[in-house]
């Protein structure tokens, strides 16, 4: 297991890799000369050079790639175009912001899913299956920024219970955490079910049954720890989206997080700050998908790395 | 060999040709038949599913010929009846401008199923063929398609169309070649497992010894045994297509806030929530039944085709 460990941890550092190298390139995939892209339209020729001598774009690619990464592992990821700002300070004061939205929506999501999703299993073909798969189906296919509106326009505007927008107080975070949770709680009922069932069908369910195990044990200690290790697979990736799902959160909300920003440094063609979030995003993916990588490791003894 | 001699030969091989093809046609396309009929019948079991076809049928008749039915001009102002609630006149009520919302839906529904549709195909074209190229020669094309593909993997789900709008500023154009940037690593992926899938049976060991072109193994006998994976996954990605592409508009990366675009109607609406809400109610529910019919209909193809897939 401490081989699995180690390589997984060292499979990052390549992947980790070709990521700055996209993020550093994206600046010079952009059309057109990439100083006079970031000094802006109106900019006189005096200024394009003085952009072109900041940030170093008359050297050797090569070398600037080095400088960038030189940057990154120090912490500096340059200055905001927009506000003049650290980017890495820019996104260091947005990080909160995202942090608590994507803790809003795992701490129910994923155990909501793998409950509704394992109940259904052994529910198979009863009401109850069917209300949960149609929750599900409804939670993948009903888009975020519309529930968000909706849930906006009925529990703020109409209503007034609820605030519609700000993270002031714990209340801001009830909407903000089902748009967040919606989608990966409806991923994983579905694969929950689905692992479960295949589970249900294995010669250990029917043995333990066979001897006369009760069937809440047959049901939670045969079945479901064994589906589970199939289940977190996807975890990984699942809360990884999360992240995504919080660039169209923190628009509806008017939350000022990392997604909030680079919709906005989008708007203002603010690259530096660009280049810097996707890089952050990017990381946190990665490290995520590592996390549960490792926790899979842990709790499947059979795991081995080929 | 004389001339007449060679021309009689490949007369001959040609005959020969013509016969097998035309024994081998009769024997598939019987095959075929009894398959596609046995599938149908499957199919036509799973309720949901047929409830999601009958809807995608009517959304594409409605792309084809939803601009030529609304009712009023989609474009036209109408500043005597601004934010009207639904009514006989307005099915779905009047926007801020006074535009009939009912008539911009069916207006738009080329729109926004053209570039989730035109975006997957494309998306789904090239991350078949690296898919293909990938599973089948393995070495550094493996590797480079795999690496790219975790590359665009790291920026999860919207954020990889987000990343290339940036790059390559806001329109409907650019949201068309996002999402179907976005759609190339998870085929490429699937088409790459389905590939050392098949790659090992038993006919393609006998058209390789038999000295078949790579190519002509690749398209004749491996890409037919994918197919059923590949219309699954097709399928299930238009959902995530209309979803991204209407989600980039309603950031305001996609469409002209002006089109009538589904997902820019949507975020529009974000400031009249109090006046007028049936302008979020009807284009977001249009948005969800489409992306439900999708999903049903994709869940269906699964379980009939190949139930080994989750």
């Amino acid at each position: 297991m401490g081989r699995y460990f180690v390589k997984r941890i060292l499979e990052t550092i390549p992947l980790m890799l070709i990521i700055s190298i996209f993020v550093f390139m994206f600046i010079h995939l952009l059309p057109g000369d990439p100083a006079k892209t970031l000094a802006g339209v109106e900019a006189t020729n005096e200024e394009v050079e003085a952009i072109r001598e900041e940030f170093g774009l008359n050297k050797p690619l090569l070398v600037q790639y080095f400088d960038y990464m030189k940057g990154l592992l120090t912490g500096n990821m340059g200055r905001s175009l927009k506000s003049n700002y650290d980017v890495g300070e820019l996104i260091y004061s947005r990080f909160q912001f995202t942090i608590k939205l994507v803790l809003a929506g795992v701490l129910w999501a994923p155990a909501l899913g793998i409950f509704l999703g394992v109940m259904c299993a052994i529910k198979r073909g009863k009401p109850f299956d069917m209300i949960g798969m149609l929750i599900a189906i409804t939670g993948l296919s009903a888009p975020g920024f519309w529930v968000g509106l909706m849930l906006v326009q009925i529990l703020a505007v109409s209503l007034g219970w609820l605030p519609s927008g700000g993270l002031e107080s714990w209340k801001g975070l009830i909407m903000p955490s089902i748009v967040m949770g919606q989608g990966i709680m409806a991923v994983l009922a579905r694969y929950s079910r689905s692992s479960m069932l295949e589970t249900l069908r294995e010669d250990y369910v029917r043995t333990a049954r066979a001897k006369g195990q009760k069937e809440s044990i047959v049901m939670f200690r045969h079945a479901f720890k064994n589906s589970l290790i199939q289940i977190v697979t996807i975890l990984g990736l699942q809360i990884g989206g999360l992240l995504s799902g919080s660039v169209i959160t923190e628009t509806i909300f008017s939350i000022p997080g990392m997604g909030r920003l680079l919709v906005d440094s989008i708007g203002y063609r603010d690259y530096p700050a660009i280049q810097g979030l996707l890089m952050i995003f990017a990381l946190q993916y990665v490290l995520i998908n590592l996390v549960v990588d490792l926790l899979y490791g842990v709790i499947n003894p059979k795991i081995r790395y080929d | 060999m004389s001339n007449k001699e060679q021309l009689q030969n490949e007369e001959l091989q040609q005959n020969n040709t013509s016969f097998e093809e035309n024994y081998v046609d009769e024997n598939i396309l019987a095959e075929s038949s009894s398959k596609f009929k046995l599938f149908v019948k499957k199919f036509m079991k799973r309720k949901t599913a047929v409830i999601g076809f009958v809807i995608i049928v009517f959304l594409i008749l409605m792309a084809i010929f939803g601009p030529y039915l609304a009712p009023q001009d989609p474009t036209a102002y109408d500043y005597s009846n601004m934010y009207a609630r639904p009514s006989a006149e307005h099915w779905f009520g009047t926007d801020n401008y006074g535009r009939d919302i009912f008539s911009r839906i069916l207006a738009g529904a080329p729109l926004t199923l053209g570039v989730a549709l035109s975006s997957v195909i494309v998306g789904t074209i090239i991350g078949t063929i690296l898919g293909l190229l990938a599973g089948y020669y393995g070495g550094w094309i493996e590797m480079l398609v795999m690496r790219g593909s975790d590359v665009l993997f790291s920026f999860p789900d919207i954020l990889l169309a987000i990343a290339i709008v940036a790059l390559l500023g806001p329109g409907i154009i650019n949201v068309f070649i996002a999402v179907a940037v976005f759609t190339v690593p998870s085929i490429a992926r699937m088409m790459r497992s389905a590939t050392l899938a098949v790659k090992s049976s038993l006919y393609v060991e006998v058209a390789q010894s038999l000295g078949c072109k790579d190519a002509r193994i690749l398209f004749l006998h491996i890409f037919p045994g994918t197919t059923q994976t590949l219309i699954v996954n097709f399928t299930m990605r238009i959902g995530s297509a209309i979803m991204a592409a209407s989600g980039l508009s309603f950031l305001g990366f996609g469409a002209n806030v002006s089109d009538p675009e589904w997902g820019a109607m949507l975020s529009q609406s974000r400031s009249y929530l109090g006046t007028a809400p049936h302008m979020l109610y009807f284009p977001g529910l249009v948005i969800f039944v489409t992306v439900l019919a999708f999903n049903l209909f994709g869940d269906g193809l699964r379980d009939t085709l190949d139930p080994k897939i989750k």
